[in-house]
């Protein structure tokens, strides 16, 4: 899976799960301020990217710091890739 | 202790959404029991008709607030979103905590929590389990959810009383709003059709049985072929003001309530005894101050078991003979469990606006022991100006209010 597709996923896994329109899905969205998505809704979304992709990233620092969708898609594309090179 | 007027009222029922649906579906002598696939599948469970919810837009309610939200609490928010604009509350009322929701269910969603252990017993994980799953079984959800998306301020108040729910959730809110603690009170109940609460009744004998082929024969109330309820769903939500202060915002006023009783049957936890149900009566008629010569109406609870039609029918002869017109509207639409009372009081309050009265759907050959009350078979004319409603629920829970027409002082 390259980065586009990746991105590509990411999208509409979260589309889907927030009934979010995917032209609103732009990397410089904020997730609180442009989607709506408030503390509740990312733990959901943490589940959501765990079930899409097959990894556990609950417990990971890195998550908390997550602020826009690009950061998402940033954090998978670095997780997929450590899980690649494993 | 100050008087208490209905100025709104929703409902989502197997008819779809709204009060003017329910009320020309009943007019029109429609059933909306039905064959229920799904419970012909189910190992043991004998009773397969239903009465269902169709044609609901869920998307109606933002996703903000519908995440926390099963089914049942969907049909309570469209149900109370309706009562509130047809009393014309705006933000103001809503959020001036002077107004308070009175919702329940018989438990929270059973679909969620069979939804949550199928997949927890899979691998004894929580690693999938979602924010929404919590607020959905919660035995408060109905109440909170639709206070949350509504922006209800004031008391919040979850009776649960199985079939007694929205009654008593009425009869709460009406003293509440007597006593002065709140000038608003959203009132009702919601419930969602899920294979255990019909098997609840069946392990009992209570369930409809014998016309899985013809749905629309059954429930039978007061019937001497009736074999007992039909389970549905849905949601009835009523807006309590305070006489004072519907007069002074200029609404319509839709009835007033002016009795409420609800008392605990100690007999046995599942079959009703007739001294109860009377005491029920004797104390609401009390409450209202009122003699049994003033009703006009009685709307049953009459769900069509073999045991609560004949008690039911031998404590309202004991009061009023058969000189009072009495019937149950199970037999159009089943038994909305905590949903039944609001629902049927939405309908009562159509037959004052109309002097209709909605007779008991297959009731055909009235039951020996359920004579001595004056069954109403067909539509019937008639002027009805006060109203006894009844509730009766597994576990001796009896509940009764009694309504009359406003007429403008």
């Amino acid at each position: 899976m390259n980065d586009k597709e990746i991105i590509e996923l990411v999208n509409t896994a979260l589309a889907e799960e927030f009934e979010l329109e995917i032209e609103d899905m732009k990397p410089e969205a904020s997730l609180l301020d442009n989607l709506g998505l408030d503390s509740l809704d990312r733990v959901d979304m943490v589940i959501v990217l765990e079930n899409q992709f097959n990894f556990k990233v609950r417990e990971e620092e890195t998550i908390r710091q997550i602020r826009t969708l690009g950061d998402i898609h940033d954090f998978v594309i670095t997780k997929k890739h450590e899980i690649g090179s494993e | 202790m100050r008087r208490v007027v209905i100025t709104g009222m929703g409902v989502v029922s197997p008819y779809g959404k709204g009060v003017d649906k329910l009320w020309l579906s009943l007019l029109n002598g429609e059933s909306s029991v039905r064959g229920m696939p799904l419970f012909r599948e189910i190992g043991g469970l004998r009773s397969h008709v239903g009465a269902i919810v169709d044609g609901i837009d869920i998307k109606e309610i933002p996703r903000k607030y519908r995440r926390s939200m099963a089914m049942m609490s969907i049909y309570a928010t469209i149900a109370s979103r309706e009562a509130l604009k047809q009393a014309r509350v705006d933000k103001i009322h809503t959020g001036s905590g002077r107004m308070g929701v009175a919702i329940g269910s018989t438990i929270g969603s059973t679909k969620t929590t069979q939804e949550f252990f199928e997949d927890f017993l899979s691998d004894y994980s929580l690693q999938r389990m979602k924010t929404g799953v919590f607020f959905k079984l919660m035995n408060h959800s109905c109440a909170v959810n639709v206070s949350q998306a509504l922006g209800i301020t004031g008391r919040i108040l979850s009776p649960s009383a199985a079939c007694s729910t929205s009654c008593q959730a009425i009869g709460y809110g009406y003293e509440m709003v007597a006593f002065g603690r709140q000038d608003f009170m959203l009132c009702g109940g919601a419930d969602e059709l899920h294979p255990l609460t019909v098997s609840t009744f069946d392990i009992m004998n209570a369930a409809s049985t014998h016309y899985n082929e013809e749905p629309n024969h059954t429930p039978r109330p007061f019937d001497r072929d009736r074999d007992g309820v039909v389970c549905s769903e849905g949601s009835g939500v009523l807006l309590l003001e305070s006489l004072e202060s519907a007069k002074e915002r200029g609404v319509e006023i839709l009835c007033e309530i002016i009795g409420f009783a609800t008392t605990s049957d100690i007999s046995n936890i599942a079959n009703p005894a007739i001294e109860s149900m009377q005491d029920c009566i004797e104390q609401v008629l009390e409450d209202a101050q009122l003699n049994s010569e003033d009703i006009d109406y009685i709307n049953a609870h009459a769900t069509a078991t073999i045991q609560g039609d004949i008690a039911e029918s031998r404590a309202i002869e004991r009061f009023f003979g058969s000189s009072v017109p009495v019937s149950s509207l199970k037999g159009h639409f089943g038994h909305t469990m905590a949903a039944s009372g609001a629902i049927e009081i939405a309908a009562i309050i159509k037959m004052i606006q109309n002097g209709v009265i909605i007779p008991t759907l297959n009731l055909e050959n009235v039951d020996e022991e359920c004579q001595g009350i004056k069954h109403i078979q067909k539509p019937e004319e008639f002027e009805i100006n006060t109203v006894l409603k009844n509730n009766f629920a597994l576990g001796g829970v009896n509940s009764s209010l009694v309504l009359r027409r406003y007429v403008n002082e």
